[in-house]
């Protein structure tokens, strides 16, 4: 992979990033407790008694929680760990209401895994790079202090207190700003495609605090500064960038770099120091007592992993092989669960109506969602999320294409149709009289009239000017309306000039 | 007429189907006894409208010839750690005075639907931290017991839960609910000459009672007889699925389970728990009991509990651990004492909150717990009192395999005067050496009276069984107790 250097006034520099993501588990209810967790309620109205630790008090573990970090782990391929503990990290702030984190420190139930990212997912030959993954352990979310509600008063919102999170922990393998923000992309992809987060950053439900050192290359790890709740992956990005080269201007300067968690400003893109690690918190971790260890039994994990849908590299492999899609194409299809999804009920549907294999219309199809489908959507301004034409109808047009009802061209117009009133693709054509003809007499005749009105150009294309084929057939089909069939259309042309 | 509160849980209840007396005529009765009795200060707030109320209930009931409940007619006291709703619940703490609860502790909740009406909200030390009911922010409770010679010393009821052994042993209630961290229900027992039973970690839920250490904590009854800890422990005890430490298990029917007849049974006597300088009264008592258990067709066998000796130390390193961090919820913020001088921030209340809302030995108790969690000394003594907490489990274990329960006396005293181990918490700590080992392993363990000691007061013996084993414990309690002919009572001077 690429060689990211920082040219320093002493020489190149290495960065060395790992990055620690939170993301939330998508469940109805919370950790430890049965409260819901819907974002964007009003404050304080998804609380229930245990998270806001009211006396006597206690979580009881949501199965759901564990069963998506465990689904997650698997889709790693990392080591679960049948036997796992939660622990408590105790500190003491306005938005904690136990006054500890429900966490789990010293037996993760997520072990080692790894993670492939690709610097170019467009480039099939692009080389790829494997981030390990340390661990991924559940807790518990804090609540939220609202400081803009009263002058003097700060306000506490519990909705989130209790959320499940898994932090997910990267080795320290990445190198550069782009590997950084490869990874997470990646990462928020597969989080997507197992459906154990749903990686909106910005609602953050995904959040990364990236730890950044840098050092000459072939040297010892330098000490590391991590940089909390960077909620995109263009900002993971700027945060690397920008801490490097300020590290790199430190040491350069003869200064040494403080282990200390710092703040990223979008704003001016840049970090800045919050604490240092002189300040920072004896958390006093040790196990809750309130929890038995957790202890997953083979029949669990087994339905956790039965339960895995085909993750983005298998299904990418699978589109190119299998289907016959370029690269490009599988790529920009599987980058996203959503897209991939949409794509699959496409192509199931196009292979139904057309009674064909899924491979023989697989191309038409992709092309279509990636050009025609997506060139609509962007103009529109929509996701595919809240595309006005389903795939159904979508393969529904692909069909009409495919049995010669319609030529290309003229499906561009039934699309545009359709995107405007809503209608069917067979409708339009049956009401517009869209059909194309491959009635030879009516083409034959047409023809007939395009070389008798250029008869300087039939002579030119009897003199060896090959090229005015094409010519000659754009003539009769636009003197078809558009609704010959290109290939009888070509035949007859070919057959008059011989 | 016989005076209704001297009659024991089993007697009300069937007293009361059998239609010797009403309901209300009971609770009537226990509610002269509560508000007769200030100076004991066994109650932090009396609920004689609640005790009526369920009385009336089960009179209503009966008349109409509907079926009635386990507890029907009977009332009883409820240790002020059990979360009632829509009644003050403090702990003892003034950190949560003024404090009403939403919602109902599981134990209470049971008892209540098994027709059991609330007398009040029973004293105890605060946050159940302290072994002679003195570290209450709603003051001392008193014993009604006195030494004899016309000394008016006042005695400590023993703690944690003083306010229940003191009102029971004074008839304010025949029977309450305690909770047993280190000793806590089998102390207080000894000390005022009623039994008590901790049950197996797990049986009891601990969801809604005000948390001290969880990995110790159980709720169970104290009364007067082991028919009515029988009685009361089934209704208490079941599976919770709000308590991930509850044990998903059926309750036995030990009342129905009661019998005196040990032949079979195996007693060890661990010798560890018989130190020099053991004093010679208690020594004698525990001699007594060996015997007794040996008239019920008990054989008797010397064994062995190696760590004993480590595991006082041990329950001082876990229990405050565990509460420092389950104390650290009170501060300020959404519930009870907030102390927010002028000026302050967020750091400043939290000071000045806990400041104010915490009294010396709970102050004692989380300075202790955070100092062995910190980074740096954890490994030395959390995690050593860990390993050890286990060693003291397979001791039990190991002797288990020579015995079907252990006989020990339950407190290395008899009742103290208030103030006269306040100065020294050590000396204090040290009441708890014979129950905090069975506390650490878990294992059910009961106390029944013994018989006086020379100034009159009453001793206790310890019965300790193997895990889920509380009918064994009953058994042994029910030997001892038609063996003892326990009959003394204090004589009321309050």
């Amino acid at each position: 992979m690429s060689e990211y250097r920082i040219q320093g006034a002493t020489g190149e520099w290495e960065v060395v990033i790992g990055l620690e993501v939170h993301a939330q588990v998508t469940s109805q209810a919370k950790l430890f407790s049965g409260a819901a967790t819907a974002f964007g309620a009003e404050p304080n109205t998804q609380v229930s008694l245990v998270d806001a630790a009211m006396p006597g008090m206690l979580p009881v573990p949501n199965r759901e929680c564990i069963r998506q970090a465990v689904r997650t782990g698997m889709a790693i391929n990392a080591n679960v760990n049948k036997w796992s503990r939660f622990d408590r990290k105790n500190y003491f702030y306005a938005d904690l209401p136990q006054g500890y984190q429900i966490s789990q420190l010293y037996h993760p139930l997520v072990g080692e895994g790894e993670i492939e990212i690709n610097l170019d997912e467009k480039n099939p030959d692009a080389e790829t790079k494997r981030i390990g993954v340390e661990r991924i352990h559940v807790e518990q979310d804090a609540g939220k202090l609202m400081h803009d509600q009263h002058p003097t008063r700060s306000y506490v919102d519990l909705n989130r207190s209790g959320v499940a999170l898994m932090e997910i922990v990267s080795k320290p393998d990445m190198r550069s700003p782009a590997e950084a923000g490869a990874y997470l992309s990646k990462l928020r992809t597969i989080l997507r495609y197992v459906g154990s987060c749903d990686g909106n950053m910005d609602q953050g439900s995904m959040r990364a605090d990236v730890n950044v050192s840098v050092r000459k290359p072939g040297h010892e790890f330098g000490t590391r500064t991590e940089t909390k709740n960077v909620n995109s992956v263009r900002f993971v990005m700027a945060v690397v960038e920008y801490e490097a080269s300020r590290q790199v201007d430190v040491l350069e300067a003869g200064g040494k770099i403080v282990q200390e968690t710092r703040l990223y400003d979008p704003d001016k893109n840049e970090t800045r120091s919050m604490r240092s690690k002189e300040d920072a918190h004896d958390y006093r971790y040790f196990p809750d007592p309130d929890l038995l260890p957790l202890e997953l039994d083979d029949a669990f994990l087994e339905e956790c992993r039965q339960s895995l849908p085909e993750l983005p590299d298998v299904k990418r492999h699978r589109y190119e092989e299998q289907l016959g899609l370029s690269a490009y194409n599988a790529a920009t299809l599987t980058a996203d669960a959503d897209t991939a999804r949409w794509f699959e009920a496409l192509l199931a549907e196009a292979a139904r109506i057309q009674k064909k294999s899924e491979g023989e219309v697989a191309k038409a199809s992709a092309n279509w969602l990636l050009s025609e489908l997506y060139g609509a959507l962007n103009r529109l301004g929509k996701s595919l999320e809240d595309s006005p034409v389903g795939p159904e109808e979508g393969a529904e047009l692909l069909a009409l294409v495919a049995d010669g009802t319609i030529s290309g061209t003229i499906a561009k117009q039934v699309f545009e149709i359709m995107l405007e009133t809503g209608d069917r693709a067979p409708k339009i054509v049956d009401e517009k009289g869209l059909k194309q003809t491959s009635d030879t007499g009516a083409i034959e005749a047409a023809v007939a009239k395009v070389l008798a009105d250029n008869g300087d150009k039939v002579e030119q294309y009897k003199s060896g000017k090959e090229a005015l084929f094409g010519f000659f057939v754009g003539q009769t089909m636009k003197a078809m309306q558009g609704k010959a069939n290109p290939q009888v259309v070509n035949d007859l042309v070919r057959k008059a000039l011989a | 007429m016989t005076d209704l509160t001297d009659l024991t849980v089993a007697d009300i209840r069937d007293g009361f189907r059998a239609g010797d007396f009403s309901a209300r005529e009971v609770a009537e009765a226990f509610n002269a006894n509560v508000a007769g009795a200030k100076a004991l200060n066994a109650f932090i707030v009396e609920t004689p409208e609640k005790a009526l109320e369920a009385a009336d209930a089960a009179d209503k009931a009966k008349a109409a010839g509907e079926p009635l409940k386990p507890l029907s007619g009977v009332p009883i006291g409820m240790k002020d750690l059990f979360c009632t709703e829509g009644v003050q619940t403090t702990a003892a703490s003034h950190m949560l005075e003024g404090f009403t609860p939403t919602y109902e502790s599981t134990v209470s909740k049971k008892l209540w639907d098994a027709g059991a009406g609330m007398l009040g909200k029973l004293n105890l030390d605060q946050f159940a931290m302290g072994s002679s009911n003195e570290t209450s922010y709603f003051g001392n409770v008193i014993s009604p017991w006195r030494r004899g010679d016309g000394d008016t010393a006042a005695l400590a009821p023993g703690g944690s839960s003083g306010g229940s052994s003191s009102a029971i042993a004074a008839r304010l209630c025949p029977a309450a609910t305690g909770t047993d961290t280190g000793g806590s229900i089998r102390q207080p027992a000894a000390f005022t000459g009623i039994s008590g039973i901790k049950p197996t970690y797990g049986r009891c839920s601990r969801w809604g009672i005000v948390a001290f250490a969880s990995s110790l904590d159980q709720a169970g009854p104290m009364a007067r007889t082991v028919r009515d800890n029988a009685i009361l422990l089934e209704t208490m005890a079941g599976f919770d699925p709000k308590d991930s430490t509850s044990l998903d298990l059926a309750v036995p029917q030990w009342e129905a389970g009661l019998s005196s007849n040990l032949k079979g049974k195996t007693v060890g006597i661990p010798k560890e728990y018989r130190p020099d300088g053991l004093n010679a009264e208690i020594s004698a008592m525990w001699d007594r009991g060996i015997d007794w258990l040996k008239d019920a067709g008990a054989e008797v066998v010397e064994v062995s509990l190696p760590h004993t000796r480590y595991a006082l130390p041990t329950y001082y390193i876990i229990a405050p651990a565990e509460a420092s961090s389950n104390l650290a919820r009170y501060d300020g913020v959404r519930y009870g004492q907030r102390d927010l001088p002028d000026g302050a921030g967020l750091q400043d209340m939290y000071a000045a909150t806990r400041a104010l809302g915490f009294g010396p030995e709970v102050k004692r108790r989380i300075m202790i717990g955070t100092y062995v969690l910190s980074a740096g000394f954890y490994d030395a003594y959390y995690t050593q009192a860990q390993k050890v907490r286990a060693l003291i489990a397979r001791d039990f274990e190991q002797a288990f395999e020579k015995c079907d329960l252990l006989l020990t006396p339950t407190a290395p005293s008899a009742s103290f005067a208030l103030g006269e181990k306040q100065a020294d918490p050590l000396a204090m700590y040290l009441n708890d050496v014979f129950t905090v080992p069975a506390s650490l392993a878990g294992l059910p363990a009961m106390a029944v009276p013994g018989g006086l000691d020379g100034q009159g007061l009453p001793l206790g013996l310890q019965i300790i069984g193997r895990a889920l084993d509380e009918q064994t414990v009953l058994n042994a309690g029910l030997a001892i107790e038609e063996r003892a002919g326990f009959t003394a009572r204090p004589g009321k001077w309050w």
